[in-house]
């Protein structure tokens, strides 16, 4: 194989050094008095030696082989990609925050509390619900403390519940979860209209079933137009409404959780709350509550007594603890400086424009591809390759790579499972017309290769930096670190 | 394509009698819709096996699929070439990309999987 | 409004395009009975130098590392950082990135990847890591996890001197699984390898190495106990930089690693986000939770990288999936590579190597203080845990209006451990400044002692 690109070992020179350090300004003392010989390493770790300017280069050249946000379109549906703002960075930073032991006594934090407690009212709000907690990391991670939580919750009431509902389009994190508290997963269908099919989940509603997940607006972008009567059949059989909050960009200030029945649901501030989110990650995932399950909440939790604010560890029904520490603080700095940026007029026209300029792709692109549910959409909607892989033998992995030598980076394709060839598109409310326009004429532009000349799109892509990549070989003779010679 | 004298399940498992034993793997019709397979997941020799209950799973590039066992018994043999040449479940599914062989504790099970005919009627070939 | 480019002239052309009148059209299947009617009720919208001003507020009501000198650990580090970390982690192109699922586009976050993942496996001593987790404490409690989808064994012994948090996490991770835990007595702040511990259906050993103490565990032969019982070892650690200086997990015979990345180039954060690290041998890999980078090549023969072995993942196996990760904390493993490849070698012995003499340092002037002494004989690696005449508590307030975080107070982990302080020294600090803080200890003790009753 040739490698155009080294990697940073392949860098290295033995003897070069990036940092410096200080001679120890203590006494003197023979390191065997301190460590024994024998817990002493025996062979030093084969990391890169470079130089400063070495690593600069390696990770700017490195960052130029990446696309983001920052550089263009990233209409990827269920992620909302929108805008990272500056000025979140800015307050981020702050030694204020960012050079903060989590371990300092609590009257010396209370700045760090106090913004933990407002962004907690502003986001109940939002929500609907009656309080949150900030310890997930990331969705998946929300998901599994408001799982926990609704298990400690029929514990209490000596209920033994063993199973939960997902619809069919659900994201794999929701019975990915499921799993790991232990419960058997159920799936229900969706119906011709994209909603959870209200039969179907009436056979599976009984006294075993602890929770209904459910994603709202769906994973096809669209609104569950049942969803009070869902509330009203899961609560009669003294279930629990889930919310997967990961479509949350569509309702803010339209519609609230708390108010279409939902009990625990979370929110991923990476998405809605314009967190950005770094390759994979940090994200920060809030759990929000009704008040019967607050007791049920991981410790420890934000509380304001007059105007100090105290962390309470005393909460003898809390489900414990799902990491250490408090939580991604400082992207909860960055949400809650977003919150306060937008007010509510700023947060509701978020929900509003989301939704506009999704219908407004759809609409343009219906013409050429394939829309399984013509249905108005909400803040994404789900579009089918269908047309030209029987047509012309393209398939939506095709047309996703062929995208990227327009500029943009690919919708999500391939899920929602339940829809051939998907491809999802969440264009968000940060996006101006020209670049929406500018996404569908490549998309249209697209098309026509299908039709005219399918070998280029099947080949695709062609200008990046490396072409289509052999996964097959990788899964099968896997290459997972570099090995020194 | 789909041998006379093997037996199939609705899984798309085949099984192919040998005396008291039968040799298991999965179809043409499997194979092709994983496409690649780039791992496979096998018992260890001795493993009790239970009809169409999960024995071990088969990894695509892009899905991981349950293998269940068309028979029920004792795993006497695994194919141990399928850790460095998972491909040959794509290239040979019905002779050398074969998983594993049971000895075979009830006979009367054979009877409850399809015929080659009954197969292929079953993924729409007939 | 803030962040939304499109005009009122934008919007009217978009609506007849999509063959509505109005935006309230575009709501029109959410049920009346669930739409919010009145304006939502949040605090007033400000203008950025507002935002700025009020957040420069809440950030200077915090008493941080600049302003009080920091000699706690416990599990957050204060280690220099160089500025290049943060100059190349914050660029755009890396913090504005999706999950590269576009491989094709995405070579750069792929391959910084692939090289964290090197770094992490020498630095541990281990044959194969992840692309990161959490953090430290549920990265522990999946390694517990996984250790148990391993052996099918579902008991697990869990040593008290791993960090009293991590251990609660463990406990949440296991307890719906039916995954019993069993934790094991520390004796003066070690947790010696007991052979009452293992037996046939012990899936995992867990200890932490440096301790939660600071102190060394018998890594070695614990490793021989639980591999004699068909166990797996796994360790847990808190300041992977030890290993600049001792031997590594991997080495000493761990079987899985979970480590806290936060000291790797990664701010205090006030608790986050921070980085799990796990790493394995390679023939547990297709059980190892969260995202793994594999190298391999494009159709014109040329090296690239994706994301592999996918189908252990959530958005392939779903309920038969290794964990539910799904997000991870890819920028700050990214900040942990960075860092690395700036110390190489040699910088990270050497950090590691001025912790240790300087914690010596600073602990042997605090023995000599009267009323205090060391709680654990044995070597330690940059904490160590001090008896105290007052109780832990008041002494790190008293301390405090001094001017310095004087260590984690162990009242509320450890029972019989009101009057005691973890104490923690990295390379950041300086002799002058520990001198300091051991004139200030002293000073502390004497007003505590003139205090009424005595008793603080």
């Amino acid at each position: 194989m040739r490698a155009d690109f080294p990697l940073i070992f392949e860098r290295s020179v033995p003897g070069r050094r990036g940092f410096g350090l200080p001679a120890p300004d203590v006494p003197s003392v023979p390191l065997e008095q301190l460590v024994p010989p024998g817990a002493l390493r025996s062979r030093p770790p084969a990391l890169p030696e470079v130089s400063e300017l070495d690593v600069v280069r390696h990770y700017t050249q490195l960052s130029h082989r990446n696309f983001s946000i920052d550089e263009g379109f990233y209409p990827l549906g269920s992620c909302t990609m929108k805008y990272n703002p500056k000025l979140h960075e800015e307050v981020a930073r702050l030694p204020g925050f960012a050079r903060l032991h989590p371990y300092t006594p609590e009257e010396l934090v209370q700045g760090a509390l106090r913004l933990l407690w407002e962004l907690g009212e502003e986001l109940r709000e939002l929500a609907g619900m009656d309080a949150v907690t900030f310890q997930p990391a990331a969705g998946a991670h929300g998901e599994l403390v408001g799982l926990l939580m609704v298990r400690a919750y029929f514990a209490s009431r000596g209920e033994r519940r063993t199973r939960v509902i997902v619809p069919d389009s659900a994201h794999g994190t929701n019975p990915a979860t499921a799993a790991m508290v232990g419960y058997e997963v159920v799936t229900v269908r969706s119906d011709s209209r994209g909603n959870l099919d209200l039969a179907a989940l009436e056979e599976q509603l009984d006294h075993r079933t602890a929770a209904l997940m459910l994603t709202n607006p769906n994973t096809l972008g669209l609104f569950e137009e049942h969803v009070d009567r869902i509330a009203e059949r899961v609560h009669a059989v003294g279930a629990q409404m889930y919310l997967d909050g990961a479509n949350f960009n569509a309702m803010v200030g339209v519609t609230r959780p708390g108010d279409q029945g939902f009990d625990v649901m979370h929110m991923n501030l990476h998405k809605t709350f314009s967190t950005p989110h770094g390759g994979g990650g940090p994200g920060a995932g809030v759990v929000a509550v009704k008040a019967h399950l607050e007791p049920f909440l991981p410790v420890p939790v934000v509380v304001r007594e007059g105007d100090r604010y105290r962390l309470d560890f005393d909460r003898p029904q809390s489900i414990g603890r799902v990491r250490a520490f408090y939580g991604n603080f400082a992207n909860l700095v960055r949400a809650y400086a977003y919150v306060r940026s937008l007010g509510a007029e700023g947060l509701r026209a978020v929900a509003e424009h989301a939704v506009l300029h999704a219908n407004y792709v759809r609409a343009r692109l219906a013409p050429y591809y394939e829309i399984p549910y013509p249905r108005v959409c909400k803040h994404e909607f789900v579009a089918s390759g269908v047309r030209q892989k029987k047509r012309d033998g393209v398939t939506t992995k095709d047309i996703a790579k062929r995208l990227l030598d327009y500029g943009f980076h690919a919708p999500t394709v391939y899920f929602p499972l339940i829809v051939e060839e998907a491809i999802m598109v969440e264009p968000t409310e940060t996006e101006s017309l020209q670049t929406l326009d500018a996404f569908v004429e490549a998309m249209i532009a697209i098309d026509r290769e299908c039709r005219e000349d399918p070998e280029k799109v099947r080949t695709a892509p062609h200008t990046t930096p490396v072409g289509r990549l052999d996964e097959v070989r990788a899964a099968r003779h896997p290459d997972l670190r570099w090995k020194p010679s | 394509m789909y041998p006379q004298d093997y037996r199939y399940s609705s899984e798309h498992e085949w099984a192919k009698r040998e005396d008291g034993r039968v040799r298991v793997g999965i179809t043409r019709f499997a194979a092709d819709r994983l496409t690649d397979v780039v791992y496979v997941e096998l018992p260890p020799v001795g493993t009790e096996v239970h009809f169409m209950q999960p024995f071990g799973v088969v990894e695509s590039v892009k899905a991981a699929s349950e293998l269940y066992a068309p028979v029920s018994g004792r795993v006497v043999e695994v194919n141990q070439r399928l850790r460095d040449h998972p491909e040959l479940v794509n290239q040979d599914p019905h002779g050398e990309g074969w998983m594993i062989v049971v000895e075979l504790a009830d006979p009367t099970e054979l009877d409850r999987l399809m015929d080659a005919e009954a197969y292929r009627r079953h993924i729409g070939e007939a | 409004m803030r962040y939304i480019p499109t005009t009122p002239e934008e919007r009217e052309h978009m609506l007849r395009v999509i063959g509505v009148r109005s935006v309230e059209d575009l709501f029109a299947d959410v049920p009346e009975a669930v739409r919010l009617r009145r304006p939502l009720r949040l605090r007033p919208a400000l203008s950025d130098p507002e935002v700025v001003r009020l957040l420069r507020s809440l950030a200077d009501h915090n008493g941080h590392a600049d302003r009080l000198t920091c000699f706690a650990g416990a599990g957050a580090y204060d280690h220099f950082i160089p500025p290049a970390v943060w100059q190349l982690v914050g660029r755009g192109e890396f913090l504005t990135a999706y999950t590269p699922y576009q491989a094709e586009i995405m070579q750069g976050e792929l391959q910084a990847t692939y090289e964290y993942q090197t770094m992490v496996c020498e630095l541990l001593g281990m044959e194969v890591a992840n692309a990161s987790m959490y953090d430290g404490a549920s990265a522990l409690g999946e390694a517990v996890v996984m250790a148990r989808d391993l052996t099918r064994r579902d008991r697990v012994v869990l040593s008290q001197a791993v960090h009293p948090e991590y251990r609660q996490v463990v406990r949440t991770y296991t307890e719906p699984l039916g995954i019993r835990v069993v934790e094991w007595r520390h004796e003066s702040g070690l947790t010696p390898p007991d052979p009452r511990a293992v037996d046939g259906s012990t899936a995992a050993v867990v200890v932490q190495h440096p301790n939660f103490f600071g102190c060394l565990e018998d890594v070695r032969a614990w490793a021989e106990l639980a591999h004699g019982a068909g166990a797996l070892l796994v360790v847990a650690c808190a300041d992977p930089l030890a290993f600049g200086l001792l031997e590594p997990p991997g080495t000493l015979g761990a079987d899985i690693v979970a480590a806290e990345g936060q000291p790797l180039g990664n701010p205090l954060n006030f608790g986050g986000p921070y980085l799990g690290i796990v790493a394995t041998r390679e023939q547990f890999v297709r059980r190892m939770p969260g995202r793994l980078v594999g190298a391999t090549v494009d159709r014109h023969g040329r090296r690239g990288f994706v994301l592999t072995l996918q189908t252990r993942e959530q958005h392939i196996r779903r309920e038969k999936a290794t964990s539910n990760i799904c997000t991870n904390e890819a920028l700050n493993a990214l900040a942990a590579a960075v860092y690395l490849s700036l110390l190489g070698p040699q910088g990270v012995r050497q950090v590691a190597e001025l912790c240790v003499r300087k914690a010596h340092y600073l602990k042997s002037r605090i023995a000599e203080l009267p009323g205090f002494h060391l709680a654990f004989p044995g070597p330690t690696f940059h904490e160590f845990v001090v008896r105290t005449p007052r109780s832990g508590e008041a002494l790190v307030r008293a301390l405090a209006r001094e001017g310095f975080l004087g260590g984690v107070p162990l009242g509320r982990f450890y029972r019989g451990f009101r009057d005691a302080l973890l104490v923690c020294v990295t390379e950041s600090r300086t002799r002058e400044e520990m001198d300091t803080f051991v004139a200030a200890l002293e000073r502390a003790v004497r007003r505590g002692r003139r205090a009424v009753g005595g008793r603080v």
